[in-house]
């Protein structure tokens, strides 16, 4: 390179930082959700999210099966309808006499509003001993895996403890679909990015409840703030025996089930 | 000092410098700590997210115009759904009344919920779709918002429909369901306030299975001594009682 062509490149280099700078002195000084500050918080002000901590509890005895949640996740957040992509979905769990377990996703494939139900049961009545449904969705975990292993740090907790994918930020690597030791996490295939149940963070922030939930028939799932004293599922926590799902991994879910069989994993 | 480095190592390395300078000023000097902070991200992207399309109206929105079949609604077995379980997303209604939302009249709507499957809980009101009025729709019988059977179950099979099924195949096939539970007439119009009794002692099963039971065909134990602490039906299950 000569030497002429290097000064002047260099010229216009070093000014170009002072106005890298001037631009972000003009940013913020602080992010605006600064976690655990609550001063701002009055009643009748918008939303902080310091002052909530989402969680979801299940009631397998209430659970009927109908598919549903699923239908309502998809309309709600564009998940593609085809089956294997979910955000939620239920589980069959039938524990047959001889002791051996069999779990089945049910029927997602199809349009409930259309009537296409059809029963997906594949084993034989009179071999089994019990068997229940068993709705699963992101635990919202405290201690996320699927965090840790991000290499982009686009996957994080917000301050009222939902899990988000920042869309712009991920690679679409596949690491915390591998690490969620759940697999709720699914590949988008139109965005090609990491996609996962948000609690429906966009209707939980206007008082609204997740979809899954609002339409739950038989009340099977119950939404609520851990830091209220009176919310439906610090109720439910106090009153019922609770369970989460892979304890012995200390992710330390959110998602906190009731009447849960043993075999469940 | 041995050998002087060659003269092309030295200019390599002060360019090298040079550059590693420069990175170490720009990132600890001119660019200032709130642009390094992950925080804006994470609120941009929180922002995105809250700022998505609310499809499903809610349960209140609802009763603010539609008065007459809330009303009905919120008295009746099925007030445990939203509107929105069978109506489908209502949020583009709500603006705009034009919209019309679901009105599904299928009977295979209404089977989604109410088809007999054995891994639904027990005491769901299920049917079996094969010979439960075939080709009827359902609503020519129950009106939806206010599901109440337009005659009272004259069996427990109606509702009971895996108990029945599991004792059919039982050694206590032929025993029928009131010679264990005494069931108030009530039950069969509200089932989960008024519930049938259930036997409260050994000494029940054993007017069959004690050792100085009249019967003859039935396996006899001593209850003196056969697991004398506990109830029968903490090993055995009623309905379906494991065969000798």
């Amino acid at each position: 390179m000569e030497r002429r062509t290097l000064l002047k490149g260099a010229i216009l280099f070093i000014p170009a930082g002072g106005v890298l700078r001037s631009v972000a002195r003009a940013a913020p000084a602080e992010p605006a959700d600064k976690p655990g500050d609550t001063s701002n918080d009055k009643p009748g002000d918008k939303y902080d999210p310091a002052s909530h901590y989402y969680g979801m509890g299940i009631e397998i005895e209430k659970c009927i099966g109908c598919g549903l949640c699923i239908q309502a996740c998809k309309e709600e957040n564009d998940v593609p309808r085809e089956p294997f992509f979910c955000r939620t979905w239920v589980e069959r769990y039938t524990i047959k006499k001889d002791d051996t377990v069999v779990v089945e996703s049910i029927e997602q494939n199809r349009n409930p509003r259309k009537g296409e139900a059809r029963s997906t049961h594949t084993v034989n009545e009179a071999e089994i001993q019990r068997t229940f449904f068993v709705p699963k969705l992101c635990n919202q975990c405290e201690n996320p895996p699927c965090v840790q292993v991000c290499p982009v740090a686009a996957t994080y907790t917000t301050p009222d403890g939902v899990i988000l994918v920042d869309t712009e930020r991920c690679i679409g690597c596949r690491y915390c679909i591998q690490a969620c030791p759940y697999g709720a996490r699914y590949l988008h295939p139109r965005t090609r990015v990491a996609d996962k149940c948000t609690f429906c963070y966009h209707r939980i922030v206007q008082g609204l409840l997740p979809a899954c939930v609002e339409i739950c028939p038989t009340q099977a799932r119950v939404f609520g703030d851990l830091r209220s004293k009176a919310s439906q599922l610090v109720r439910f926590r106090r009153m019922k025996q609770i369970a989460v799902l892979k304890p012995h991994l200390n992710t330390q879910p959110k998602v906190y089930y009731a009447g849960l069989d043993g075999e469940v994993r | 000092m041995g050998k002087r480095l060659p003269e092309q190592l030295t200019r390599l390395a002060i360019v090298v410098g040079i550059l590693a300078g420069g990175a170490l000023v720009v990132r600890f000097l001119i660019l200032p700590p709130t642009l390094l902070d992950v925080r804006f991200q994470q609120a941009a992207t929180t922002g995105r997210w809250a700022a998505r399309e609310i499809k499903y109206a809610g349960a209140t929105a609802c009763g603010q115009c539609h008065d007459e079949p809330v009303s009905t609604w919120k008295k009746g077995y099925h007030k445990t759904l939203s509107c929105e379980t069978c109506h489908g997303a209502t949020a583009r209604h709500t603006g705009d009344p034009s919209v019309k939302p679901a009105l599904p009249k299928e009977r295979q709507f209404c089977l989604l919920c109410h088809a007999y499957d054995p891994s639904r809980p027990k005491g769901f009101p299920q049917v079996n779709p094969v010979l439960h009025n075939p080709l009827k729709g359902c609503t020519t019988c129950h009106k939806p918002h206010d599901p109440v059977p337009p005659e009272v179950p004259r069996e427990c099979s109606a509702c009971h429909a895996q108990i029945t099924n599991i004792k059919s195949v039982s050694p206590h096939a032929l025993i029928g369901c009131t010679t264990c539970h005494t069931v108030p007439p009530k039950h069969k119009v509200t089932p989960r306030t008024i519930k049938p009794t259930k036997p409260e002692t050994r000494e029940f099963c054993g007017q069959c299975h004690g050792r100085d039971a009249p019967r003859k065909d039935t396996p006899k134990v001593d209850l003196a001594t056969h697991g004398e602490r506990f109830t029968c039906w903490q090993c055995h299950y009623p309905h379906m009682p494991e065969r000798p």
